[in-house]
């Protein structure tokens, strides 16, 4: 159906109002990426039209060799998160990012998860 | 556990958070600092006022926007593991923070200042209603008054369940027990018939 994707002004009207930012030429998070402020990122093994990004889309890209979450790629660039996970759902979208969910409690954490929590903090 | 797809050799770690909580000022980002593997970072979440719960019928024209910082940090637990602490605004009009910082928050610690224990009240109320388990860190600053553990848990109506641990947020040892203190307590919240 054409016109479904668009970005358009007033798209879903229960969104609450946000500044449109100039690095994400106006565009709101989808919502075709959940991403939560701790959902970790990773660059995409994948083939890179830099020429299609916005510069600060490449600078993502480098910070996300090694895993980050999405408040360090927010702290890092100095962008607020709403506009970071913009950016991010963006290259999502295009295949040159991968991101994980993070552990939630509507999924409780296992017995192990706590354990290795515990383990990871006593070798500090 | 939730995952979204990832392709084989691009392997990606969860993450997992807790909640550093208590007044302005009380060593929140001292005890993140403490313990995290990175200096602690500081990002920004930019919110118009409509989201900041204030009953305003006047119109859109009024919004106005507001800049809330977060300091974080993180703790590597394994290849697959990843921990995060946030260190949450302490102030009321942040509360709508709070909301979206809590969800799928393994647990909180309150860190209680003895020279302003009141300002820990708000923290805990919230954790409390939420049902967030949490433990209680009381701060000891270089001279100020020394409470003992019955009087904090006097003062802060706590019931018995609630750690409450005497610490020093500038000592990683210290700030290392704290966080061992709220995960083996999360263990026992979790074990507890609800």
């Amino acid at each position: 159906m054409p016109g479904q994707d668009e970005p358009g002004l007033g798209s879903d009207a229960a969104d609450p109002l946000v500044r449109p930012y100039v690095i994400t030429q106006g565009r709101q998070n989808s919502g075709t990426v959940r991403l939560d402020m701790i959902s970790v990122v990773i660059a995409a093994r994948a083939e890179v039209d830099e020429m299609a990004l916005e510069p600060e889309q490449i600078r993502i890209l480098e910070l996300c060799r090694r895993p980050q979450s999405v408040a360090e790629v927010s702290a890092h660039l100095d962008i607020p998160v709403a506009v970071a996970k913009v950016l991010l759902g963006d290259l999502i979208g295009r295949g040159y990012v991968l991101a994980r969910a993070p552990y939630t409690t509507q999924s409780p954490v296992s017995r192990d998860v706590l354990q290795a929590v515990l383990d990871g903090i006593q070798r500090l | 556990m939730a995952s979204n797809d990832s392709e084989p050799g691009e392997h990606i770690p969860a993450a997992i958070k807790i909640l550093i909580a208590g007044g302005f000022g009380a060593g929140k980002t001292t005890l993140v600092g403490a313990v995290s593997e990175i200096t602690p970072l500081s990002t920004e979440e930019v919110m118009t006022e409509a989201s900041l719960g204030v009953d305003d019928l006047s119109g859109v024209e009024q919004k106005t926007t507001t800049t809330v910082a977060l300091d974080f940090g993180r703790i590597t637990i394994n290849d697959d593991l990843v921990l995060y602490l946030f260190g949450t605004p302490g102030q009321d009009r942040f509360w709508f923070m709070w909301e979206e910082l809590s969800l799928g928050a393994l647990g909180a610690v309150v860190i209680a200042d003895t020279r302003r224990l009141e300002a820990c009240f708000p923290s805990v109320d919230f954790f409390e209603r939420r049902g967030i388990p949490f433990v209680v860190a009381v701060n000891c600053f270089d001279g100020a008054h020394r409470y003992a553990e019955h009087e904090v848990r006097e003062a802060l109506n706590l019931t018995g369940q609630i750690p409450i641990l005497l610490s020093d947020a500038r000592s990683r040892d210290s700030a290392k027990q704290v966080l061992i203190t709220l995960v083996r307590h999360v263990a026992d919240t979790m074990a507890a018939p609800v």
